[in-house]
């Protein structure tokens, strides 16, 4: 096993569509992106389908014996992952709003969305 | 070009390797074999690509793709062994093979040096594959031209 990085940046997106609890894929995709910030890449995080529970204020997820994501997630910043978006729409469905996100999210359609991907060299989703 | 003997490989270089030759991939593996088609998919995908002539920069088992490196898997003799074609595979054509530590350690697989730290009586990663970070999925997807998920 050797290193073989490539110099030149690439646009990394990372589709998060799992909620937070129920399955492990919501902190896997999270360990993913943290993963990628270190190496100075051009990161996007997008939230969408039930990804976007991810991102509710007030969770207590002690009740269930597990760790609180939603906090977790607050150290996108720290690690310089600006780029955040929510879909509008999937927010819509679930009758949550802006104003019940935990980080700061560029709430965007989907047209936006497509152009995220378009414009990406490689695009993980989980 | 020859053309790839599966359908799922056939079907990626007709719509996305259009034009080009050589294609470096990265393979990231989440799911474990047997729960779901995931594992048979990618290893099918791998063999049609080398077959096709590109080359494998790095397969990357994440998350519940542990399981496939677990060499204390058995498996019925009238099933394909999964855990072994993917170490035939890898040993063959001398394809660098992570497996995550972090996920692998939290579902008992293990290597020689974690089982000796952790006072486990036994180790059961399946080589060629040995355990690192996420960090390498990451180095292999940069050095990749494009990097492709199974069972996500």
């Amino acid at each position: 096993m050797t290193m073989t990085l490539t110099p030149a940046a690439k646009q990394l997106v990372f589709i998060s569509r799992r909620s937070p609890y129920g399955s492990a894929h919501a902190r896997a995709m999270l360990d993913m992106v943290l993963a990628t910030a270190v190496f100075d890449q051009k990161v996007t995080l997008i939230f969408m389908d039930d990804g976007v529970l991810q991102l509710h204020t007030n969770q207590a997820a002690a009740g269930i014996g597990v760790k609180d994501l939603c906090a977790a997630l607050s150290v996108l910043s720290l690690y310089d992952i600006q780029k955040v978006y929510v879909d509008a729409q999937s927010l819509q469905v679930r009758g949550m709003s802006q104003e019940e996100l935990a980080i700061a999210a560029e709430v965007c359609d989907s047209a936006r969305i497509t152009g995220l991907i378009r414009d990406a060299d490689v695009v993980f989703t989980l | 070009m020859p053309e790839a003997p599966t359908s799922v490989g056939a079907f990626f270089f007709a719509t996305s390797c259009h034009g080009l030759s050589a294609v470096k991939f990265t393979i990231v593996l989440h799911a474990a074999p047997y729960t779901s088609q995931a594992s048979h998919s990618a290893l099918r995908f791998a063999q049609a690509a080398l077959s096709a002539g590109h080359e494998i920069v790095r397969v990357f088992f994440y998350y519940d793709g542990v399981h496939n490196c677990n060499e204390f898997s058995v498996a019925p003799q009238d099933e394909i062994d999964l855990v072994k074609a993917w170490s035939s595979l890898l040993q063959a054509h001398n394809i660098d093979a992570v497996t995550c530590v972090s996920s692998a350690m939290k579902r008992g697989i293990v290597d020689e040096r974690e089982a000796k730290r952790h006072e486990l009586r036994s180790h059961n990663l399946q080589a060629p594959s040995v355990l690192s970070g996420l960090g390498q999925l990451v180095d292999a997807s940069l050095a990749s031209d494009r990097t492709i998920s199974f069972g996500a």
